[in-house]
């Protein structure tokens, strides 16, 4: 399976993500940088954390209209698996792939630790490695991961199974706890937690690495069907 | 505004204002210029004879450190110092200190030390992987300190954060006297390849010296002088001598330059960091580094305002700007690659053989100085040293006595004290785990950091307790190097160098200077009795406000090489039942204690007397039980002694214990350094004593119970875990509401 990695001018967690699917899964992956126009040839496109130009304006704003934005929205119209980390969650939901948005901490400062998430539906190409309701560590790191969206998007993302994971606590304000959101298809995912930075026990946790198995394995089906 | 003439300089005596002295400013033009110096000039020398960048007071002192051994592969003198790690790679890692301008304008102040520090690494070549600081501020009691402190740690996080290195450690602490002249040193450390190594000279004759990242303005002039003088209520609105930070900038320009090092090493001869004193200092420093000349036109270089002199585009300390030498014939490709990466990258000069160092602006020479006078000709200062009076006064020796009423009560208000209480509320705000190769981390006694693709880790600590050198600055030094040192040790690692950054006083002060050079003697016999170099540092001096000084506060970064992931260790308990030694002997050691700055508000007397051959011993001894495999939890006991650290070591994991020990209620509580809490596996028990022979006392065991029993010689106390978790846990996150 081949991955790319999407490089945004101040995306810092890429080489995370590269690692992950290199190391963690073993599968072949590329750096592609924000000024292509074309994903041919890759099976699933992953958009790194970071401050992509700086978070200036607004976070993931302006990267919203980098040239590679046109083949990540065709990749989600073809179905592949698109998963934004983070900056990455920030895009999606800034080119519309993702209802929502995130906005500040509500106590208005950076938090970096590592927090229990509630998987939420096991029944996506991102969780399916997953035990339903499992609850798995996972760390944060972001200073405006509080996802916000008005009641009806709520109400909607309940009803088709859209939230993914939950927090277990109040961490950043968060309407209904949400780390993690997936399009009404499923093949979109936005999170704000980290699971790049979870893969081995050595660093903490390796529950982040059966999201990673699950791309890889529901993809193999796929093929082999 | 038209500049003064150099007849106005010198009748004037215009150049007192920048910091030099008229001693200086005769020698600059009888001896080295043979006639006066004009605006720029003037200027020029004025900066570069600062404090910050000739160390023209403090030079002499920092010669008692010891800086060479037989890992190291560059020491002081480059922008970084580099150690040998083995299987060609290197760390690469320095501190430095960004006090006055924290001071002034925090969130910017303390953002632009990172920046800073992180670009004397990557200049080097080598890749920053952590980042830690040591922060001093005043008693959070107070709303400026904590002004102070969030809008500090805020900047810290902000710019590190946003360019992806993780921070990964450090210390703070609180004083009264930091309350106007906050401590904010930030180190970086980072690893290369040994073959990707790069020097900043400018060497051979017409290569060129290409300007490379953001544009340069007016920020920051003289911030270099700025940082070579007094804080008084009259100077503290000096608001144009700080710098603004732009951490997304900098993120382009280390990843473009760390390429170019690793991908086009063949295109240049050296890189540096424009720093303190902008364009000048990096610039004239590699032509002395190199012997050269240096030609520079000033019209080429990149201006974010108008109508600019050459001594503020000399002097200006824009952030984010680098400087290469490099070969003439790859001048259009180095153009291109930085301009790919969003970058301007102008050539600005070549290098001349004729050692002058020559400026040009609109077709005029404006400069035209012998570089060695600029760069190695500053003055250097002696200064009479004179013991403090609060040393002299009577009774000093007499070891302070703490009053343990109740063992309990004392032990539950120690945790509770800021500067032993958990410091989670500030660092919780730094993206400590980014790269995915943090395995130990902040909180614990030093922080560690794997080597991806290797067995290997490096720990990094940030130690200084200032505390202990105000009381006694020769064993307050040592006791800096041996609890930094100590710390390394307990994670499982062997110390393989230092860093430090050197805040005291105004050195022109008979008594700050003597506390400045005892305390560098000081650490100074550490480093030679631990064969630990000094490879890079930062002297900050004239940390006053209103005449008093800061205490002094030497901040020591350690690294240490990790040989196995397997060896790495923390502090917490790990097991029920397993068994609890202390390591090392427990004399009355008070003063200067926390439990003396709790009981009686202030810390005064003389520290005891060291035994560095049992210092040494015993960390050698712990190493090696580590790395047997022997020991399950290691803990440094530091401040608020053997209480603290087992309250500490019992919170990490919530696991309580069950400990009986000769000690007695005070003794609990003193301070001595060079011990060790450790614990071991039941099984393990024999061989471990095994090793030590007779310097450790067993203490009890670790147990699943949520209580923390301690019985001591005259005394017990049975706590509850939680109530000591809470009291340590929320004591910062409540004086800060």
């Amino acid at each position: 399976m081949k991955f790319a990695v999407v490089v945004f001018p101040g995306s810092n967690c890429d080489k995370d993500l590269f690692f992950a699917i290199k190391d963690g899964i073993k599968e072949e992956v590329e750096l592609v940088n924000f000024q292509e126009t074309s994903l041919d040839g890759f099976d699933a496109v992953l958009i790194p954390g970071g401050f992509s130009y700086g978070d200036y304006l607004r976070s993931g704003a302006i990267a919203g209209h980098a040239p590679i934005i046109p083949a990540i929205k065709q990749m989600a119209a073809e179905g592949k698996p698109v998963l934004g980390i983070c900056n990455g969650f920030q895009i999606l939901t800034e080119i519309g792939l993702l209802p929502g948005a995130l906005i500040k901490n509500n106590h208005n400062r950076f938090i970096c630790e590592t927090v229990p998430l509630q998987v939420m539906n096991n029944q996506t190409q991102f969780t399916s490695e997953y035990e339903a309701d499992q609850v798995i560590d996972i760390p944060v790191a972001h200073g405006e991961g509080n996802y916000y969206c008005d009641e009806a998007t709520l109400k909607e993302l309940k009803d088709n199974d859209q939230i993914a994971f939950k927090y277990q606590a109040d961490i950043n304000g968060s309407v209904d706890y949400i780390a993690g959101i997936t399009n009404k298809e499923k093949n979109v995912l936005g999170m704000m937690p980290h699971p790049e930075r979870a893969l081995e026990k050595l660093v903490g946790s390796d529950d982040g690495l059966k999201m990673f198995q699950s791309i890889l394995k529901n993809h193999m089906d796929r093929v082999n069907q | 505004m038209t500049e003064p003439t150099a007849t106005m300089i010198n009748e004037q005596k215009l150049y007192k204002a920048w910091g030099l002295s008229e001693a200086e400013f005769k020698i600059i033009c009888d001896k080295i210029l043979h006639r006066l110096p004009n605006y720029t000039e003037a200027g020029l020398f004025s900066v570069m004879w600062s404090e910050h960048c000739s160390y023209k007071n403090s030079k002499n002192v920092l010669r008692k450190f010891p800086n060479k051994g037989k890992r190291v592969l560059a020491g002081p003198g480059e922008d970084a110092g580099i150690i040998d790690i083995d299987d060609n790679q290197a760390v690469v890692f320095k501190a430095e200190s960004h006090n006055h301008p924290s001071a002034v304008e925090p969130y910017q102040g303390a953002a632009t030390g990172v920046g800073g520090i992180i670009r004397d690494i990557f200049s080097m070549g080598a890749t920053p992987i952590a980042m830690l600081n040591s922060l001093k501020f005043g008693n959070l009691t107070d709303e400026h300190t904590k002004y102070l402190a969030n809008e500090i740690v805020a900047g810290i996080g902000g710019y590190g954060n946003c360019i992806g290195i993780p921070t990964v450690g450090g210390e703070i602490s609180f004083q009264e006297r930091y309350k106007n002249n906050p401590v904010v040193n930030a180190m970086c450390v980072g690893l290369i390849n040994n073959s990707d190594i790069k020097y900043g000279k400018a060497k051979g004759e017409n290569n060129l010296i290409i300007y490379v990242g953001a544009k340069t303005g007016r920020d920051g002039i003289h911030g270099a002088t700025f940082a070579s003088d007094e804080f008084t209520d009259d100077n503290k609105s000096q608001r144009s001598a700080v710098q603004v930070g732009d951490p997304f900038m900098e993120k382009l320009l280390m990843d473009a330059c760390i390429e170019l090092v690793q991908e086009h090493s063949d295109w240049i001869m050296g890189i540096q960091d424009m720093g303190a004193a902008g364009l000048v200092s990096s610039t004239a420093e590699m032509a002395s580094k190199a012997e050269s000349g240096l030609v520079l036109e000033l019209d080429q270089v990149p201006q974010r305002e108008t109508n600019m002199t050459p001594y503020e585009i000399m002097l200006s300390e824009s952030q984010e700007r680098m400087v290469l030498c490099a070969k003439p014939q790859y001048r259009d490709e180095i153009i291109k690659f930085f301009n790919d990466a969003g970058l301007d990258a102008v050539v600005i000069g070549k290098v001349t053989a004729d050692k002058q160092y020559k400026i040009y602006q609109h077709g005029e020479l404006v400069t035209d100085i012998p570089v060695a006078g600029l760069v190695d000709d500053s003055p250097e200062y002696v200064h009479e040293g004179q013991t403090p009076k609060r040393l002299l006064s009577e009774n000093y020796q007499e070891q302070y006595v703490p009053q343990v009423s109740s063992l309990s009560k004392t032990w539950l208000e120690l945790l509770k004290q800021p500067n032993i209480a958990s410091k989670e509320y500030f660092y919780q705000t730094y993206d400590s785990q980014i790269k995915a190769n943090t395995v130990v981390k902040p909180g614990s006694d030093a922080t560690v950091v794997r080597v991806r693709g290797t067995r290997k880790a490096l720990a990094m600590t940030n130690d200084g307790n200032s505390k202990l050198v105000y009381v006694d600055p020769y064993v307050g030094g040592q006791i800096a190097i041996i609890e930094a040192s100590a710390n390394l040790i307990a994670s499982g690692s062997e110390p393989v160098g230092i860093t430090d950054c050197l805040n005291y006083g105004n050195p022109e002060k008979p008594e700050v200077f003597w506390e400045f050079n005892r305390s560098v003697e000081g650490m100074a016999s550490v480093c030679e009795t631990l064969e630990l170099p000094v490879i890079s540092g930062n002297v900050s001096l004239y940390n006053e406000f209103n005449d008093e000084a800061i205490y002094p506060s030497p901040m020591i970064g350690m690294v240490g090489l990790t040989k196995d992931l397997d060896d790495v260790t923390t502090q917490g308990f790990k097991n029920d039942g397993d068994a609890i030694y202390l390591v090392g002997t427990t004399k009355n050691d008070y003063n200067g204690s926390e439990i003396q700055l709790m009981q009686t508000g202030d810390v005064k007397g003389s520290l005891n007397e060291i035994d560095l051959a049992q210092i040494k011993a015993n960390q050698k001894q712990i190493l090696q039980a580590i790395q047997a495999g022997l020991i399950a939890s290691c803990h440094d006991v530091s401040e608020g002694g053997l209480a603290v650290a087992l309250a500490e070591a019992a919170f990490e994991n919530q696991l309580g214990f069950e400990v009986k020990t000769s000690l007695t209620s005070e003794e609990i509580f003193s301070e001595t350094t060079g011990r060790f809490l450790v614990s071991v596996k039941a099984d393990q028990k024999a061989a471990f004593e095994k090793l030590f022979n007779d310097d450790i006392e067993f203490l009890g065991t670790v147990s699943n119970e949520q209580t923390l029993r301690l019985t001591t010689s005259n005394s017990d106390a049975n706590v509850d875990l939680n109530e000591a978790l809470k009291n340590w846990k929320e004591a910062i996150p409540c004086l800060m509401k």
